[in-house]
């Protein structure tokens, strides 16, 4: 079972590799992690996607919550929330399929943002299904390069975490 | 200085400063290049500061000093050997909860990350073992990162924090202000349990007929054995503890059954599988005390007080959890509850007692046997401050002794530290002057900080090392011995070194007991004499011991020797 969770941190340095050290110290596996700044420039969130069952993750939760320097936890995975993944996919690309890459990139409301000779370099946001779905439609192409950033998510509605 | 007012200094005087507000009197340490500008201070400051012989005993001492007083110790090293020197008492001190803080030097700012003389990453390397740690940027940090450090080290659970001082930022002028407060958002351990919580165990304790309360060392932390032995008498409940909490209760309490687990007694285990009720005080369900986690107290409710919320429920399945502060929740939970319908139960516990005592049985005429040496040295030192080191002799001194009151048995629990106790009892002893002070050693751990010898004769620290001299690294003997065909690899020591020789060659009193009758002269001789002293005992050298549960086994599987 995925859980994304949404950690509150100290915006100072250091603070990542506590927050990795704790995971790979108690063995917990983190599937992707992406760390950013919030609105206050003094806390930093990152968004960890674990997966185990529930009783793991409430052992991650209340370790987590044992660093001084995070601030909260929150589970936020399912329903309630908005998750996104970017990915940067350089597909190999000539005359003939230029145009049905372009029109796969439209369907999925992707962008090209860099066209080569041989190559187009396609950028896609969305869930982790679409961003999939897309990566196996231009694999025909042949993929030189991709590159995704780890899932960020946030709560639908005036909520805060 | 006062609250308020500012002052300038440089950053290795703030740090003392800061130390003087927080009430520290002694720090354990040794010099070096990258923390000179603070020994240089330390010349003109009222610190007492007593110079080990290599580093890993100053955060054993540190250690010893908070287990023994309370307070938070204060241990200090240069940089990169020096404070890797540190690592193993660091870790000891966060296994088992203790609060110290360690100060190490560091490489000057500019040069970290250059792989500079004498740079080690220590921050880096104690991310695990400690609660929290700090590497200093800015010299005006030092008041606010100091304040920090000691709340952070002895609030909530208990535990190590290090402070990273590179040598430039010592030097650095500016107005010291010290903070009256601590501010940490991330920070907020629960102190009072939640009412609700607390009523909801008092209906399990009205409904139980086969209570057991399971104390461990939370209880000797947070100071709560006055409320513990009240909760135990009122509902009348027999009380077993870890390693870590003995002492929380007198060994002779009526309602005592002695130590759980692996070396437990046979009473206690069986006590604890067929309860119908647990009530966990700062103890955290341990492998060494559950033995097969599927088999362990299979009809019993269990109840967890605990300070650290993450370790409920991280072992095994707990029905009312309760988190907060064990000397807080038992007082709340005093309040409501009262005698249990226990007293067949109590009668079945005394009639476990008197069918299996804990006991050994003499191995050969004339020869000292290890258990005697516990015997006699709880007769002669009553109320002593017990300090071990890791091994049989632990066990033994576990098991052995007569505990009176809290603070009395220091040990590496968690991370069974071979070397932990000689300097640990240094620093029991500097904290308590008043106590009689006994480490009790094997001939294999003493030689892992015997270097201390030479700290406390120049300090006078007059500790008694009690030496159960096996020949051998006893415990790894016993299991070579029960579960390898006694293939004794790599663990005979006979012959290693003369310690009555030893102690005298560093100045300090050396005595041997070769025989059961001159056990107790020399360990009186030593105690009076008033100077560190060591007892060299000889003992019988395949003593083993028991009650054991195998590896693996519930822990009603528990057998004396006879069953072996
Ligand atoms: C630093 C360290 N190294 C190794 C061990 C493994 N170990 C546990 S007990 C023991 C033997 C201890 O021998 P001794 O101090 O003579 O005590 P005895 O068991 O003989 O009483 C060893 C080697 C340890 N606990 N700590
Ligand atoms: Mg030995």
């Amino acid at each position: 079972m995925k859980h994304t969770l949404a950690v509150l941190v100290e915006n100072k340095a250091g603070v990542l590799s506590r927050v990795s050290s704790l995971f790979s110290r108690r063995g917990y596996n983190i599937d992707s992690l992406a760390v950013g700044v919030t609105e206050d420039p003094d806390i930093s969130r990152i968004t960890i996607v674990v997966h185990g069952d529930d009783h793991v993750v409430e052992q991650v939760t209340k370790q987590l919550n044992k660093l001084i320097d995070v601030i909260k936890v929150s589970d936020i995975g399912g329903e309630e929330a908005v998750e996104r993944e970017l990915a940067l996919i350089k597909v190999a690309a000539d005359a003939n399929t230029r145009a049905e890459i372009i029109q796969i990139a439209n369907i999925f409301r992707a962008r090209i943002v860099d066209v080569a000779p041989k190559s187009m370099t396609v950028e896609i946001t969305g869930d982790e299904g679409k961003v999939q779905a897309i990566e196996k439609l231009l694999r025909q192409f042949g993929i030189k390069e991709l590159v995704r950033t780890g899932k960020i998510a946030i709560v639908r509605g005036s909520k805060k975490v | 200085m006062t609250t308020g007012s500012t002052e300038k200094v440089n950053g290795a005087r703030a740090v003392i400063k800061c130390l003087e507000k927080e009430g520290v009197d002694t720090l354990f340490g040794y010099p070096g290049g990258q923390i000179i500008p603070f020994y240089n201070e330390l010349y003109d400051s009222d610190l007492r500061h007593i110079l080990v012989r290599h580093e890993q005993a100053a955060a054993h001492a540190a250690d010893g000093y908070a287990r023994a007083t309370g307070k938070t110790g204060v241990c200090v090293s240069t940089s990169g050997p020096g404070a890797t020197n540190l690592v193993t008492g660091i870790a000891t001190a966060y296994m088992d909860s203790v609060p110290i803080v360690a100060l190490t030097g560091q490489v000057p700012k500019f040069l970290i990350g250059n792989d500079a003389f004498q740079e080690a990453d220590i921050t880096g390397i104690t991310l695990p073992i400690t609660k929290h740690n700090y590497l200093v940027q800015d010299a005006e940090e030092i008041p606010r990162i100091v304040k920090e450090a000691f709340h952070i080290a002895s609030t909530g659970r208990p535990g190590p924090v290090l402070i990273d001082l590179p040598k430039d930022i010592q030097n650095v002028e500016f107005d010291l202000h010290y903070p009256d407060k601590v501010e940490l958002r991330g920070y907020k351990p629960t102190f009072k349990g939640n009412t609700q919580q607390i009523k909801r165990a008092a209906e399990e304790i009205a409904k139980s007929c086969r209570p057991i309360i399971y104390a461990g060392g939370g209880v000797i932390s947070s100071n709560a054995s006055a409320e513990l032995v009240e909760l135990a008498e009122t509902i009348l409940a027999p009380v077993t503890t870890t390693l870590m909490g003995i002492s929380s209760i007198p060994t002779e309490h009526p309602l005592y059954v002695g130590m759980l687990g692996m070396h437990g007694c046979k009473y206690a285990n069986y006590a604890i599988q067929e309860s119908d009720l647990i009530i966990a005080v700062g103890a955290r369900f341990d492998d060494r005390v559950t033995g097969k986690l599927e088999s362990f107290a299979p009809n019993a409710r269990i109840i967890h007080i605990d300070v650290d919320p993450a370790e409920i429920s991280k072992n095994i399945k707990v029905h009312v959890p309760i988190v907060g502060d064990a000397k807080q929740v038992l007082k709340s939970l005093i309040k409501y509850i009262k005698r249990c319908n226990s007293a067949e139960w109590i009668e079945k516990i005394n009639q476990w007692k008197k069918e299996y005592p804990l006991g050994y049985s003499q191995m050969s005429p004339d020869v000292v046997m290890p258990q005697f040496v516990i015997e006699q040295i709880a007769e002669a030192c009553k109320d002593a401050i017990i300090v071990t080191e890791v091994g049989q002799h632990q066990m033994w001194a576990a098991q052995y002794f007569k505990y009176i009151t809290p603070r009395t048995f220091l040990t590496s629990g968690g991370l069974g530290t071979m070397g932990y106790g000689f300097p640990a009892a240094m620093g029991a002893k500097v904290g308590r002057p008043d106590k009689t002070v006994i480490n009790i050693s094997g001939d294999g751990s003493f030689q892992m900080n015997s270097q201390e010898l030479a700290t406390v004769v120049q300090n006078d620290i007059p500790v008694v090392t009690v030496i159960l001299n096996n020949g051998y690294l006893g415990m790894v003997r016993q299991w070579q011995e029960l579960f390898y065909d006694r293939r004794y690899s790599c663990t005979c020591i006979k012959g290693s070194v003369d310690f009555v020789k030893l102690a005298e060659a560093y100045g300090a009193l050396g005595l041997r007991a070769e025989k059961p009758s001159e056990v107790r002269p020399a360990i009186e001789e030593a105690v009076r004499s008033g100077r560190p002293a060591i007892v060299d005992v000889i003992v019988e050298c395949e003593a083993n011991v028991y009650p054991m549960v195998p590896a693996g086994a519930a822990i009603n599987e528990i057998l004396d020797q006879e069953e072996q």
